[in-house]
């Protein structure tokens, strides 16, 4: 990669870095729950009466368990993303080398 | 007060949660799902049968929705969402196809996670893997016939998928839940207070990221991306 493309990437990296924190400074007193959490609370504010009709089969136990899992998902994901990653630019380096 | 501690805790998803909508939209929505993943499967089989090096790629696809929609993010509303990463699937494999890989990960969510739900998984479906795709599809189609730089396709096409996601949320949930003064229109407006105007800087990352990784993608990948279509031979 160029340098004018690195540093076009690390400056698009550092725009999603910013809108994620600049949220957390600007909303001080926000608790960040889920925007399901709220949508739950407009249900009930719309329709008193609705009781869900199904829960859930399998909850995980705690929020530590379920971050657990959420980081599994975002590492397998990862994982795979980067291995295919990983083989295309080895398979070019070896084209190139074939060329040469 | 009662009512919070019987009910078990539910996980924060930015999904319709389980439960959460009367049985009657949750066929109907399941129905209207079903030919989008019929499709779907019949377009991954051909294009898995016609190019079988872009079965990588699809994994990647797939493998990208699974981690942007496991970072549950900040957002200037003061609470979190997650973006789907189905847009990019979308512009490399087709809209259908992602309801397949779309389908997948919220089951995982629902089934694993209580995140979202099994009940809900049709309605789900239907905003997250086949309207988010089916935006993300045409808007790149569109820019592209404009004649606008393809990173600008790529990053309208992720962003505009993800944030009609959560438009299509609200829609859902208004339809269910009219308010009793102002019906659809007021509970609408409601809803897309709390999804619609949290996911809006989600969806400029979801974009930002898109791009980066489509990059990297045609960086190294150009022969898969050929066979799709999505870069021209001569380029």
């Amino acid at each position: 990669m160029s340098m004018t493309g690195v540093i076009k990437n690390l400056l698009l990296i550092a725009i999603v870095i910013a809108l994620i924190v600049i949220p957390l400074f600007t909303q001080k007193d926000a608790e960040f729950g889920g925007a399901d959490g709220e949508a739950k609370q407009a249900i009930t504010e719309i329709d008193a009466d609705y009781n869900p009709w199904f829960s859930p089969l399998i909850e995980p136990k705690s929020g530590e368990i379920e971050s657990l899992l959420f980081s599994l998902q975002a590492a397998i994901g990862s994982g795979i993303l980067f291995y295919g990653l990983g083989h295309m630019m080895g398979r070019k380096k070896k084209e190139e080398a074939a060329k040469q | 007060m009662l009512m919070f501690i019987l009910l078990p805790q539910a996980a924060w998803a930015m999904h319709i949660m389980e439960g959460f909508l009367p049985p009657g939209w949750c066929i109907s929505w399941g129905v209207l799902t079903i030919p989008f993943v019929l499709a779907g499967v019949f377009s991954i089989q051909k294009t898995i049968n016609e190019h079988p090096r872009a079965k990588m790629l699809l994994a990647m696809v797939g493998a990208f929705a699974f981690v942007l929609s496991a970072l549950k993010i900040p957002s200037v509303t003061g609470s979190c969402s997650h973006p789907t990463g189905v847009g990019l699937g979308a512009i490399l494999f087709g809209p259908t196809a992602m309801t397949v890989l779309g389908l997948i990960v919220l089951l995982f969510q629902a089934v694993l996670l209580a995140h979202g739900g099994i009940t809900t998984l049709g309605a789900n479906t239907f905003s997250m893997a086949v309207v988010g795709p089916l935006v993300s599809f045409a808007t790149y189609k569109i820019v592209q016939q404009a004649k606008g730089p393809q990173w600008l396709a790529i990053f309208l096409a992720a962003a505009l998928g993800d944030l009609l996601t959560y438009v299509m949320t609200s829609i859902q949930l208004a339809l269910a839940f009219p308010a009793e003064t102002g019906g659809f229109m007021v509970s609408l407006a409601k809803f897309m207070g709390i999804f619609a105007v949290t996911q809006i800087p989600l969806a400029i990352s979801e974009g930002i990221l898109t791009v980066l990784v489509f990059n990297a993608i045609a960086a190294y990948g150009k022969d898969e991306l050929q066979d799709l279509k999505v870069l021209s031979k001569e380029a």
